[in-house]
C-alpha cells in the first residue's frame, strides 16, 4: 500500500504583488459546476443553504460557500471547507446535475485599491462599482483565457480559472498588478 | 571633427535663441542631449525640436525623395520634416520621432535620419538635380521593366535612397502596458473647449477621461496669448482647470495621450507615452500604455491644424507655419530667427508677427497675398510700425541650408520682384479642422463653402464636436459650445444637475481669411517646386500631373503623387492637394471629395499595439499538473496546440530514434506509462444522456452498461469525421465523454450548439471537466500488475474488469475512475485522479513501472503504437473529407438508429460513390525506407507530370516492434487496392509501396485483453 | 470592437466574450435522414448572404454560454436587436435599419473613377 497521495497546487509559490495589488494564490476549495431548470431551484437552494441567484451577474453568499450564476441554468459553487457538495446537491432530489471540478479551476485573490485597474489589463468588463458590485461575478475573458470574476469587496476580487491557464492568468494578473501602480 | 562631443557656445538658458523672461520654462533645469553626436543644451519641458532651434538648429533631415535639405515646420504632431533617432542604447531605440513632439530628457541621443554620410552633405541630393525624371506616379513608369530587375536592382536601393529612419535590431527591452477602461465621458484634446467640456461634465458625477496629446493641457493656448478666461490668461486658467478636474475622483486626466482610433459604438483607443520624456525611467512602469476606452459619449475637441502656404522652395529650413513660431516664442521662450518674414492668407499669422515683434524680432514685412486682410490686425500692424504688403505673394525663396530671402511680388503683375533678406518665414494658409476623430467614427464631414473647410456633418455615432475642430473659432462660442456639450454628454450618460458652468472668455482678435492650394507664382504655368506635402515630397504641379494622366478620383490622385500618403497622413497638405486637383479637374471640391481618414491619428509602437502580450504572456501555455514530474525525468515536450505534452524521455546517450524505440519495445514487452490528461473530457449528465450521446455520435448508447465504455465516433451533419473518444458510462444519467485533444473546446461547443438549439427539450446537461483529472495510461503486460497494489475498491482482475470498463474506486488512497481501455493494443488502464494528486499519483507508479523495468512514455511512442494497430488520430489521419467507411469505421455506425448528427450528410451521393479516397495501410518495398507525412501517392511513376495524385500520406514511422516502415494513407479507392504497388514520387527518388490493412502488429488482437 | 446586448446576461457585452454561430432560424429538419439530396442541399449548404439584414446565431461562450439570435445590418455592422433561443424571428421597422452609406467598399472608395 502506498502512501496516502497529497496534493500539489497550481499556483504553489506564486508572488506576484505591487504597491498597489496583492495577489494571492486562493487555498484549496470544494467546487461544484451546478446545472438545472427554474423549477430545481428552490430545493436545490435548501439543499445548499443558500438562496441560489437568478439574476444576471449576481452571487449569494452563505459564510464559507458561494453560488455564483453564470448562466440561467447554471452556477458556479464554491465552498472555502472541504464539502461533499456532490452530495448535498443529490439529497435535493430534484433534477439537475451536479459535476465536481474542485480541481478544475484554481482561484487568485485580488486585492488592493489598483484591483479593478489590474483585472481590467486583460478583462474588457466595466469593473466601476456601480457596474459589477461587490457580489457582482460573472465568467468573461482575461487575455486570451477564460475567468470566472467575483467581486468579493470594493477593492477586492476573486478570480477563476482553470488550473493549466493559472500560469498565465496570474502572470498577467501581476504585469496588471505592475501597471496599476505606476 | 567627427566624433567630437563638443558642447555648443551660447548654451546658458539652454540655446543662444532663448530670449529672457519668455516663455514658461524654467531656466534653471536644464537637459543635455546629442543630435547627430553633437551636444545641446535644453531646458526640461523643451521638444527637441524647441531645444534645436533654441541652439539654432534648423536643418533636421532631408526629404524622401529629392534629399532636399528640411527643417522643423510646426510644433506639433502634424510634423512632416523633423523625424528623429531617439535611442536609450540599442535595445531601446526608436525611428521617426516627430522632434516637435518627443521631449528632451538629460543624457538623450538623437539622430537625424534619410542623409548620408551627413545631414549638410547628402549625396542623395542629386536626386533633387535629377528631379525632372522623378516626377509623380515615376515609380510606376520608370521600373517597370525589366521585371526581374524590380527586386534585384530597383527596390533595394529605391529602399536604401527614400527609407526613413531605420528599425532596431535588438529586442525591446522597454515594457508596455494595455488596459480597458469604462467612462461616461470621453473628451479627447484639453484645450479651452476640451477642459470646459470635461468641467461641465464631471460636474454633474460623471466619469471622465481627457485625453490630450500634450505633456499640459492648454492646447492652442500654448501659442495663443490673446484669450482670457474669467479674467485670467488662457493658459493659466487651462493649468488651473487640469488642477481642478484631476482632484475629483470621477475624472482621470491623461496627458501625453493621444486618442488615435475611434471605432464602433464609442471604443477608442488612446496611447499614453508614460515614460518617454523621463531621463532614467523607472524600469517597472511601461514606456507606453494602451487605453482601450469604452465610452457613452464622446467629445471630440481635437482643435485645428494651420496649413502653410504653397510656393515656390517653401521647404527651406527656418520656413515654418505661424503658429509654430509663436508656440516656440511664447511657450518655449525661443526665437525662430532674428529677422522673421511673414507671409500669409490668414489673419492668425498677424498675431504670430506682433509677438515676435513685441519681443524684439525684427518682422521685415508680413506679406499677404489678400488684398484686405482682417482690418482690426492691419490696423494692429500699422500701429506697430510693421510693414504689411497687401496683395502680394513670395514668389521664391534663397538659402541652401537655412532660408536667407525671400522674392515678394505683387499679385496683380507689373511689378519686378523685391527680394527681402530674412533668417526665418512664417506662413499661414489658415486653419484646417481636426475632423480626423471625428471621421473616423464613420461621420460624414461636410463642406462649408463659405469657410472653405470641411465640418463634421452627419454623425454615426454618439459623439459631439466641439471647438476649433467644429470650426468654432469665437472663443465665447466656443466656451458655450463646450458647456453645452459636456452637459449634454453627461445628461445622455445619465447625469444630470450640478450648477451650470459659466465661463465669459475674451480673445484679442477675430480671425478672416484662408486659402487652399497653390498661391500666385505655383499656378499651372509655373515650372516651380511648390511643395502641398513635405515629407512624401509631393508638389503643386504633380497633382496637376496625375490628374493629366487621367487620374480623376480623389482617390486614384492620393496613390499616383502618393500625397497624404507619408506618416503625416496629410495633415498639411490633404487640404492643398484636394484644392488643386478640384481646380484642376474644374470641379468644386466638395465633388472631389476628401480621402477617407484612417486610425492612427499619429503613428503607434508596436509596443503599444502587443502591451503584454509577449514572451510568456503571449498565449497561454498549459501544463498538465505532472508537468514538473515529467520534467524531472528528463522529458522533451512539444507543443500541442497550448499544450506542452511529453514527446520522449531520452536516457542518457540517447538520440530522440533511440529513445523512442526503446519506448515502443518496453511497452509491448513490460509496460509503459503516459500522460493522457490533455484529451478532452466532458461530463454528460442528465436522465436523457445516452438520448443526448445517441443524436451526436454515429454509435449507439444505450446498450452501454454502467460500468462499461465504447469508442464513438462523432459526425459533423455534413457527414465527416469530426471527432472521436472513448465514452464511459459512470451511471445511468452520467457519462464521462472524451474527445481528442484539440478538439476539446469545439467538440464542447458543437454539443452545447446541439443541445441548445436544437435538442432543447433533453434533459442533460454538459460540464468540461478535462482539467479536473489528472490520467495516467498504463499500458503493456505488465500493467494489471502495477497498478494492483495500488488500488482500492475495484475488482481489476480480467473476468471482473474486462477491456473497455469503467469503475470508481480509489488509488493510492485518493478517488479515481479506472478505466480499463488500450489506445495501444497492449492490456491497458487509464487512470483518472483529481489533478491535484496527479504528480504523487505519478510518482507512486513511477516506482513500481521502474522497478519492472518498465518505462514512461511520450507522444511519439504513443503515436507509432497506435499506428502499428491502425487507430486514426482525427485531424492527422482525417482532414475532415473522410466519412467513417472511408476510415473503415463503419462498424461504429448504428446501422438502426433514425438519426444523428451527420445521418442523411454521410448519404449524400458524393459520400458514397466508388473511388472515394480511403484509408490505408502501405508498406514500402524496402522495409528500411520512412516515407514522409503529406507525400503524394501515384499508381505510375512515369506519366507525364502533372501526375494524377491518388492521395497522400497521413501517418509514417519507423516501427522497431513490426521491424520495419509503417505508413497510414488516404488513396483513392484504397480498399480495392490491397496488394496492389503504388509510388510515391519524391524529389530525389520513387519510392515502392504496397497497399496494405491498417493494422500492423498484432492482427488478432489477442493482446488487449491479456 | 463590437458591444453586443445578450438577452440572457440582459447587458451589452464585448464582443471578445462572443462566438458567431452562423445564420439563425434554420430549423434541422425532423425527419432529416429522410429527406431529399435537395433538401438536405437547402438546409445545409445554401446561404443568401444578403446585404443588409441578417438574422444569425450568437454564442456568448465566455459568458453565460447561451446561444441566443440577433438581427444585423450587414451593411453598418450594426445589431439592431437580440433575443433568446427559440424566439420568433422578431418584426423589425424599417427605420432600424441605416442609410449608411460611408463603409469602405469599393464602390465607395473608388467608385468615383472614371
Amino acid at each position: 500500500m502506498a502512501d496516502l497521495a497529497t496534493r500539489t497546487l497550481p499556483l504553489r509559490g506564486f508572488h506576484g504583488s505591487s504597491a498597489t495589488v496583492r495577489l494571492t494564490p486562493a487555498p484549496p476549495a470544494s467546487r461544484l459546476s451546478l446545472r438545472a431548470r427554474p423549477e430545481a431551484v428552490e430545493a436545490l437552494s435548501t439543499a445548499l443553504g443558500l438562496s441560489l441567484p437568478t439574476r444576471p451577474k449576481t452571487s449569494a453568499t452563505n459564510a464559507a460557500r458561494h453560488a455564483l450564476w453564470l448562466g440561467p441554468d447554471e452556477w458556479l459553487v464554491i465552498d472555502a471547507l472541504d464539502t461533499d457538495l456532490l452530495g448535498m446537491a443529490a439529497a435535493a432530489g430534484v433534477l439537475h446535475s451536479a459535476t465536481d471540478i474542485s480541481h478544475r479551476n484554481t482561484a487568485i485573490l485580488v486585492d488592493g485599491p489598483g484591483a479593478a485597474a489590474a483585472i481590467n489589463v486583460g478583462c474588457p468588463q466595466d469593473l466601476s462599482l456601480k457596474a459589477f458590485p461587490v457580489g457582482g461575478c460573472s465568467r468573461t475573458v482575461f487575455g486570451k483565457a477564460e475567468i470566472v470574476l467575483l467581486r468579493t469587496g470594493e477593492t477586492a476580487f476573486r478570480v477563476e480559472c482553470w488550473r493549466s491557464f493559472a500560469p498565465y492568468v496570474s502572470g498577467l494578473l501581476a504585469a496588471g498588478a505592475v501597471d496599476a501602480s505606476h | 571633427m567627427s566624433g567630437a562631443h563638443r558642447t555648443a557656445n551660447a548654451a546658458s538658458m539652454g540655446g543662444a535663441n532663448r530670449l529672457p523672461g519668455k516663455g514658461r520654462l524654467t531656466p534653471a533645469r536644464t537637459a543635455r542631449f546629442t543630435f547627430d553626436g553633437r551636444t545641446y543644451q535644453g531646458l526640461q519641458g523643451d521638444t527637441v525640436a524647441s531645444a534645436l532651434i533654441a541652439n539654432g538648429v534648423h536643418l533636421v533631415g532631408r526629404s524622401f525623395k529629392y534629399h532636399r535639405p528640411r527643417g522643423i515646420v510646426s510644433a506639433g504632431p502634424e510634423e512632416p520634416n523633423a523625424l528623429i533617432d531617439v535611442m536609450r542604447d540599442n535595445a531601446r531605440r526608436q525611428p521617426n520621432v516627430r522632434a516637435t513632439v518627443q521631449e528632451v530628457f538629460d543624457g538623450m541621443t538623437v539622430a537625424s535620419q534619410n542623409r548620408y554620410p551627413s545631414l549638410t552633405f547628402d549625396v542623395g541630393g542629386i536626386n533633387n538635380i535629377l528631379a525632372p525624371f522623378f516626377a509623380a506616379g515615376f515609380y510606376y513608369k520608370t521600373f517597370m521593366w525589366p521585371k526581374q530587375a524590380w527586386k534585384s536592382i530597383y527596390e533595394p536601393r529605391i529602399r536604401a535612397a527614400a527609407g526613413l529612419g531605420v528599425s532596431p535590431t535588438e529586442d525591446d527591452t522597454d515594457a508596455y502596458a494595455s488596459r480597458y477602461a469604462h467612462c461616461d465621458v470621453l473628451v479627447m484634446g484639453a484645450g479651452v473647449a476640451g477642459l470646459t467640456a470635461a468641467l461641465a461634465a464631471a460636474g454633474t458625477g460623471a466619469r471622465v477621461i481627457l485625453c490630450d496629446e500634450q505633456p499640459e493641457v492648454g492646447g492652442a493656448l500654448h501659442h495663443d496669448t490673446g484669450v482670457m478666461i474669467d479674467g485670467q490668461n488662457g493658459y493659466d486658467w487651462a493649468q488651473a482647470a487640469a488642477r481642478r478636474l484631476a482632484a475629483l475622483d470621477n475624472v482621470t486626466l491623461l496627458t501625453r495621450t493621444t486618442a488615435f482610433g475611434y471605432y464602433a459604438q464609442n471604443f477608442v483607443a488612446l496611447a499614453e507615452r508614460v515614460t518617454d520624456h523621463v531621463s532614467r525611467p523607472d524600469r517597472t512602469a511601461p514606456r507606453e500604455r494602451l487605453w482601450q476606452v469604452r465610452a457613452k459619449r464622446v467629445v471630440i475637441a481635437t482643435g485645428a491644424i494651420e496649413r502653410h502656404m504653397v510656393f515656390a522652395n517653401n521647404d527651406r529650413p527656418g520656413i515654418m507655419l505661424a503658429s509654430a513660431a509663436r508656440t516656440y516664442l511664447n511657450h518655449f521662450g525661443v526665437a525662430v530667427g532674428r529677422k522673421v518674414g511673414v507671409y500669409t492668407a490668414h489673419d492668425s499669422a498677424y498675431e504670430a508677427a506682433f509677438d515676435l515683434h513685441r519681443a524684439g524680432i525684427a518682422i521685415p514685412a508680413i506679406v499677404d497675398c489678400r488684398e484686405q486682410p482682417g482690418s482690426a490686425v492691419l490696423a494692429e500692424a500699422r500701429a506697430l510700425g510693421i510693414e504689411v504688403l497687401t496683395g502680394h505673394a513670395v514668389t521664391d525663396t534663397k538659402g541652401k541650408l537655412r532660408v536667407s530671402a525671400m522674392s515678394v511680388r505683387r499679385v496683380s503683375g507689373g511689378s519686378s520682384a523685391r527680394s527681402i533678406a530674412i533668417d526665418a518665414l512664417i506662413t499661414s494658409s489658415g486653419w484646417t479642422p481636426s475632423v480626423h476623430m471625428f471621421s473616423q467614427s464613420r461621420g460624414k464631414v461636410a463642406f462649408d463653402a463659405e469657410t472653405q473647410r470641411f465640418l463634421p456633418g452627419i454623425y454615426a455615432q454618439d459623439c459631439i464636436s466641439i471647438g476649433a475642430c467644429n470650426g468654432t473659432t469665437d472663443i465665447a462660442a466656443t466656451l458655450g459650445e463646450a458647456v453645452d456639450a459636456g452637459e449634454l454628454a453627461a445628461q445622455a450618460a445619465g447625469f444630470a444637475g450640478g450648477a451650470r458652468l459659466d465661463l465669459a472668455g475674451t480673445q484679442a482678435f477675430a480671425w478672416t481669411g484662408g486659402m487652399a492650394g497653390a498661391a500666385y507664382g505655383a499656378g499651372p504655368e509655373d515650372d516651380v517646386k511648390a511643395f502641398i506635402d513635405f515629407q512624401n515630397d509631393v508638389c503643386a504641379k504633380d497633382i496637376r500631373l496625375a490628374v493629366r494622366e487621367g487620374m480623376h478620383s480623389i482617390e486614384h490622385i492620393k496613390r499616383f503623387t502618393t500625397n497624404g500618403m507619408a506618416t503625416d497622413q496629410g495633415k498639411l497638405s490633404n487640404i492643398h492637394g484636394l484644392a488643386i486637383a478640384a481646380e484642376t479637374l474644374g470641379r468644386g471640391i466638395p465633388e472631389v471629395g476628401l480621402t477617407t481618414f484612417r486610425a492612427p491619428y499619429t503613428p503607434v509602437t508596436f509596443g503599444t499595439l502587443i502591451g503584454h502580450s509577449r514572451g510568456d504572456l503571449f498565449d497561454p501555455t498549459r501544463k498538465t499538473s505532472m508537468h514538473e514530474a515529467e520534467e524531472a525525468m528528463g522529458a522533451a515536450f512539444e507543443d500541442v496546440g497550448q499544450w506542452k505534452r511529453a514527446w520522449y524521455y531520452p536516457r542518457p546517450g540517447e538520440d530522440m530514434h533511440a529513445a523512442v524505440n526503446r519506448e515502443c519495445r518496453t511497452v509491448r514487452q513490460t509496460v509503459g506509462m503516459f500522460d493522457a490528461s490533455t484529451l478532452g473530457k466532458i461530463e454528460v449528465v442528465g436522465p436523457d444522456a445516452a438520448a443526448f450521446l445517441n443524436l451526436i455520435y454515429t454509435n449507439s448508447w444505450d446498450t452501454l452498461k454502467p460500468g462499461r465504455c465504447r469508442y464513438g465516433i462523432m459526425l459533423r451533419e455534413d457527414g465527416f469525421i469530426y471527432d472521436d473518444g472513448v465514452v464511459g458510462r459512470m451511471a445511468e444519467d452520467r457519462f464521462h465523454v472524451t474527445t481528442t485533444t484539440g478538439g476539446a473546446a469545439r467538440v464542447m461547443h458543437h454539443m452545447e450548439d446541439y443541445l441548445q438549439t436544437e435538442f432543447p427539450h433533453l434533459n442533460v446537461w454538459l460540464t468540461s471537466a478535462t482539467e479536473q483529472w489528472a490520467v495516467i495510461a498504463l499500458q503493456g503486460p505488465k500493467a494489471r500488475e502495477i497498478i494492483a497494489p495500488l488500488v482500492e475498491g475495484i475488482d481489476i482482475s480480467n473476468e471482473a474488469f474486462p477491456h473497455m470498463s469503467v469503475a470508481e474506486g480509489r488509488i493510492c488512497g485518493v478517488p479515481t475512475r479506472l478505466f480499463r481501455m488500450s489506445f495501444t493494443g497492449e492490456l491497458g488502464f487509464e487512470v483518472n485522479v483529481p489533478a491535484d494528486f496527479g504528480p504523487d499519483v505519478w510518482n507512486a507508479i513511477r516506482a513500481r513501472v521502474e522497478a519492472v523495468d518498465g518505462c514512461a512514455y511520450g507522444t511519439e511512442t504513443m503515436h507509432i503504437l497506435r499506428a502499428e494497430k491502425g487507430y486514426i488520430i482525427v485531424g492527422q489521419d482525417t482532414d475532415g473529407t473522410l466519412t467513417p467507411d472511408d476510415a473503415s469505421l463503419s462498424w461504429a455506425v448504428g446501422k438502426k438508429k433514425a438519426d444523428f448528427v451527420g445521418i442523411r450528410g454521410m448519404k449524400r451521393p458524393d459520400l458514397v460513390r466508388d473511388g472515394r479516397k480511403q484509408l490505408v495501410g502501405l508498406l514500402t518495398k524496402d522495409p528500411n525506407v520512412v516515407l514522409e507525412e503529406g507525400a503524394q501517392i501515384v499508381a505510375d511513376p512515369n506519366q507525364p507530370k502533372p501526375m494524377t495524385m491518388l492521395g497522400h500520406v497521413t501517418s509514417a514511422y519507423w516501427s522497431e516492434n513490426c521491424g520495419r516502415s509503417i505508413a497510414l494513407a488516404v488513396v483513392a479507392g484504397g480498399k480495392a487496392r490491397l496488394g496492389q504497388t503504388l509510388y510515391v514520387p519524391m524529389a530525389d527518388r520513387t519510392i515502392a509501396v504496397e497497399v496494405s490493412d491498417m493494422v500492423f502488429f498484432d492482427k488478432e488482437g489477442g493482446r488487449i485483453h491479456g | 470592437m463590437l458591444l453586443i446586448h445578450c438577452p440572457y446576461c440582459e447587458e451589452e457585452r464585448s464582443e471578445l466574450e462572443f462566438r458567431a454561430a452562423g445564420d439563425a432560424h434554420i430549423a434541422r429538419p425532423e425527419n432529416i435522414a429522410a429527406i431529399s439530396d435537395e433538401d438536405f442541399e437547402a438546409y445545409f449548404f445554401l446561404r443568401d448572404n444578403p446585404k443588409g439584414l441578417i438574422f444569425e446565431r450568437w454564442r456568448h461562450v465566455a459568458g453565460c454560454g447561451r446561444f441566443f439570435n440577433a438581427a444585423r445590418d450587414t451593411v453598418s455592422d450594426r445589431f439592431l436587436k437580440t433575443y433568446k433561443a427559440g424566439e420568433p424571428k422578431p418584426q423589425l421597422p424599417i427605420a432600424a435599419m441605416t442609410d449608411e452609406t460611408v463603409v469602405e467598399t469599393y464602390e465607395a472608395t473608388e467608385g468615383r473613377a472614371e
